[in-house]
């Protein structure tokens, strides 16, 4: 049992509108995106909405597309088919630095930090789009009080948690409207996940829109407005938060079809 | 639960090394060797000198992209080996007398057993400083040949095996035993570099490419390959420098058309790149082009350079794959069957 | 005591290697490109201070004002329009434009410059030295040059550190697809790199024009020589490039000073000698007995 969202977007009527002003209307719509990795066909056919200030979390098994949506959405994949719109304007062929100074961000898998920069590197090197905003050195450090004492340690050189920390912190610095998550807990402690999301929280808190992607099912739900799921390249589970089960997630991430109980 | 799938026949899997168009291409390729084997006897001096020249170039060829596109060594320095089997050439036959074909021979040897201690000293080294190194070794050697005093190095003034050919030799025949010579190395030396990478070494080569510790970890001894290759390509572009000893008699230590000048190494990079590099074919067809550019372009001398410059560019913008790479990559052609291919499907009956 | 002298000459000698090495080192650590065609680049900044000093009658110094900007943009025009592509289609085909780049600009500057010898006025300075004792003197033009090298790579140091274009620099060397995803030009980065680098080229170029002859097929040695100073001062590292530079230099003086033809073999030898300890210093079962031992 499947079930997706239909095209229209909730409260305002026709598509495209320039979302600048109030937050009703997607911030971010993927039209029937296509991506292609490799060979292999990553992403087929998904088509999907963000509104401002919603949390929406991307489930699913390894290999199933999440990682290379948010990468096709950050601009680091190219889609063979389909359109990117954010805030109204058409992004599909834009390159992925300058999506960042529209106000789009990814934490890549892995974190990814520079391994021979300083925290403090790290962290101004974002700065390279010139976005104004409210995030800036001090208020990050405020945000994550774990790393200003190791702001001229070389990255290489921290725990898992505390880079983790400094790339959020490093995605903060560009002041996204869309901040993207690629499984920010892999490979970390659960106490450190813990705090990852706890400053998780107060970003959401804040009315940043959040897409992420995330194995560990329970801390997506518990965070999340929205969840999809994705298998094997499509959506085939979306809805609210209140409106899904734990089972029916379950089921839509195995790809597994239970037979259905008469009403 | 998913319904298990219905019973399919179990695909079956078989790996083929020749293809009909590998075979028909091989088989064509020893035809053309035969056939020019007659060029003495078929085509006049001019043709036989320039036929010389191409082999020597393919020889070259195919060495650097045996150590850059199979090995990823990029040397910088195969002038050096090129140096030596000429000037090993000129000692034996001088020196000591030896049949000059003899001492091509040999010097090719000498030339793979001087690898071996130049290998231990570069092997280490990561790109950068690989190219770089392999480039001073062969400064190195020609300093060294223009230093010594022995006569029959002539130093920093060259030398010359015209007595020893001409003892034996009358021009004619050191023109047809040179050009059978010639091109008796580039048929040997590409039948060998055809059976290596077709071996267990060819594999673990491709994987070395591909991730070299992810290949050491499953036991691939990568140094000890690329210690083979650097030896055979040691060995081959000595062959190169023997034969051009051979053909154009006296050569130079130092200095730009020198038998040690990087402009061979230049030569080698502008062959590989536009045939096609990390192919078997590529650098066949890029000793060709050269050779062509070479013979039938007669434009004045800087206009000339400046064209094969030009020509350089253009391929590194336009065409990076080079000619065979682009083909190969658009066709999946393979003519001469180095690598393996899979082929699927049910068994029909009882092949 | 010859022997002080030519330690002292080689170390200024080493400061030219390393002026000409900059760039290279720049171009290398950042981008991973071994620009062949680096030499030519520094001719052409010789010949164009040449056009200005013969046409404007002016000093060779003050003809880098306008040399050192136009290299600047020629360096950027070339990764922009050459360097750029090559890189994207493979490591190695940035090797086959720089040499296509290096032929066409020889041979061009041979056409328009003919092969003759020409030299660069270093003004009063250039005869000058410093008589230190009856067996050393010390000639001004290279302390000048010795000190510019040390400006420059101490200008980039200063740059790669504390500012932005320097951590984007880094920030790209080190991970460009990572620093795209933050918002960093990666492209825009490597052109200011290379032009910077084209420029410190035509520095060192106009220099070697003051310190000696050139013609167009001039300064192939010296490249190497430049060459041998970013590696022996291990890639990736500028004030190794200046080190790398004075050890070469040492090197090669002190060759000379056995036998005059064992110059440039005394720099080969000492530069493979330092990478065979190198490598040996750090294959595991040598670092495991130094470990021990020490």
């Amino acid at each position: 049992m499947s079930r997706r969202l239909d095209g229209g977007e909730q409260g305002s009527g026709g598509a495209g509108l320039a979302g600048a002003g109030a937050g009703s209307g997607a911030l971010l719509r993927l039209e029937e995106l296509d991506v292609r990795h490799g060979l292999l066909q990553a992403v087929r056919n998904v088509s999907l909405e963000v509104a401002e200030g919603e949390t929406l979390a991307l489930v699913g098994a390894n290999g199933a597309g999440k990682s290379t949506l948010l990468r096709a959405i950050a601009g680091a994949h190219r889609p063979a088919a389909g359109r990117i719109v954010f805030d109204g304007r058409e992004i599909t062929a834009m390159a992925a630095h300058r999506r960042v100074k529209t106000g789009i961000v990814l934490v890549p898998e892995g974190r990814r930090l520079f391994p021979n920069l300083t925290v403090e590197e790290n962290l101004r090197v974002a700065r390279a789009s010139g976005r104004g905003g409210s995030w800036s050195l001090n208020e990050v450090f405020e945000a994550f009080p774990l790393i200003e004492p190791l702001r001229r340690k070389r990255a290489a050189s921290l725990s898992g948690g505390e880079q983790q920390a400094t790339a959020i912190g490093r995605a903060l610095m560009t002041n996204p409207r869309l901040l993207l998550l690629d499984e920010v807990s892999l490979g970390l402690a659960p106490i450190a996940v813990e705090g990852v999301y706890r400053s998780l929280r107060r970003l959401i808190e804040g009315g940043t829109t959040i897409v992420l992607v995330e194995q560990d099912l329970a801390r997506a739900m518990s965070v999340a407005d929205r969840i999809a799921c994705m298998l094997e390249g499509r959506i085939v589970l979306e809805g609210a938060r209140g409106e899904l089960t734990r089972e029916q997630v379950t089921d839509a991430y195995f790809g597994l079809r239970r037979q259905e109980a008469t009403a | 639960m998913t319904d298990t799938a219905a019973a399919v026949a179990a695909p079956r899997f078989r790996v083929k090394r020749w293809t009909p168009l590998s075979m028909f291409f091989t088989g064509g390729l020893s035809g053309v060797v035969v056939v020019l084997a007659f060029a003495p006897v078929l085509l006049g001096e001019n043709s036989q000198n320039n036929l010389i020249q191409l082999y020597f170039l393919m020889i070259m060829a195919m060495m650097w992209n045996a150590l850059a596109g199979y090995g990823g060594l990029v040397s910088v320095g195969q002038q050096g080996f090129i140096g030596l089997g000429a000037y090993a050439a000129v000692f034996l036959s001088v020196q000591h007398g030896l049949n000059p074909y003899l001492s091509m021979l040999l010097a090719t040897l000498i030339g793979g057993a001087i690898a071996i201690p130049v290998a231990f000293v570069v092997l280490w080294l990561r790109n950068g400083a690989f190219a770089i190194a392999t480039w001073v070794v062969a400064e190195a050697f020609a300093i060294l040949v223009s230093l010594d005093p022995n006569p029959a190095i002539g130093g920093g003034t060259g030398t010359s095996a015209l007595l020893p050919f001409n003892l034996r030799y009358t021009p004619t025949q050191r023109l047809h035993y040179t050009y059978w010579a010639a091109l008796g190395a580039v048929a040997v030396l590409l039948l060998l570099l055809f059976v290596l990478l077709r071996s267990r070494l060819g594999g673990s080569l491709q994987a070395i490419r591909d991730d070299e510790e992810a290949a050491a970890s499953v036991g691939v001894r990568v140094l000890f390959g690329k210690g083979i290759l650097f030896v055979f390509a040691g060995a081959g572009c000595a062959a190169a420098g023997t034969i051009i000893l051979a053909w154009q008699l006296s050569v130079l230590p130092l200095g730009p058309n020198s038998v040690f000048g990087i402009n061979w190494t230049a030569r080698m990079i502008f062959m590989v790149l536009v045939g096609g590099l990390g192919t078997f074919e590529g650098p066949i067809i890029g000793a060709v082009v050269l050779y062509l550019l070479q013979t039938y372009v007669s434009v004045s001398g800087v206009w000339y350079f400046v064209m094969l410059g030009g020509i350089a560019i253009g391929f590194a913008l336009l065409l990076p794959r080079g000619i065979w790479g682009t083909i190969q990559e658009r066709f999946n052609v393979q003519l001469l069957p180095v690598g393996y291919r899979l082929h699927t499907g049910t068994e029909r009956g009882r092949s | 005591m010859s022997w002080v002298a030519d330690v002292v000459h080689g170390i200024l000698l080493g400061g030219f290697y390393a002026l000409l090495a900059s760039g290279l080192a720049l171009m290398f650590g950042v981008m991973r490109i071994i620009n062949l065609a680096h030499g030519s680049l520094a001719l052409i900044g010789a010949y164009m201070a040449l056009l200005l000093t013969e046409h404007l009658h002016i000093s060779t110094y003050l003809a880098l004002a306008p040399v050192l900007p136009g290299a600047l943009v020629v360096g950027y025009l070339l990764q922009r329009t050459m360097l750029e592509r090559s890189l994207r289609a493979g490591q190695l085909v940035p090797l086959l434009t720089t040499f296509g780049l290096l032929i066409v600009i020889a041979n061009l500057l041979q056409q328009f410059f003919s092969p003759d010898v020409h030299s660069l006025d270093a003004g009063r300075i250039g005869p000058a030295s410093w008589h230190v004792s009856s067996t050393l003197s010390i000639p001004w033009f290279d302390v000048l040059t010795l000190a510019i090298a040390f400006t420059v790579l101490g200008g980039l140091q200063l740059v790669l550190r504390f500012t932005q274009l320097g951590r984007e620099l880094r920030a790209t060397a080190e991970d460009p697809d990572t620093a795209e995803l933050v918002g960093v030009n990666a492209r825009a980065v490597y052109a200011r790199a290379t032009a910077i680098a084209v420029a410190i080229a035509a520095l060192a170029g106009v220099f070697y024009g003051m310190r000696s002859a050139f013609d167009p097929n001039a300064g192939a040695n010296e490249l190497l020589y430049a060459f041998e100073a970013v590696v022996i001062g291990g890639i990736g590292s500028l004030w190794g490039t200046l080190g790398g530079g004075i050890v070469l230099g040492v090197s090669q003086e002190l060759g000379a000073q056995i036998n005059q033809e064992y110059f440039a073999l005394a720099g080969h030898v000492v530069f493979l000698a330092v990478l065979v300890a190198r490598s040996a210093a750090q294959a595991p079962r040598i670092r495991y007995t130094l470990r021990r031992f020490a």
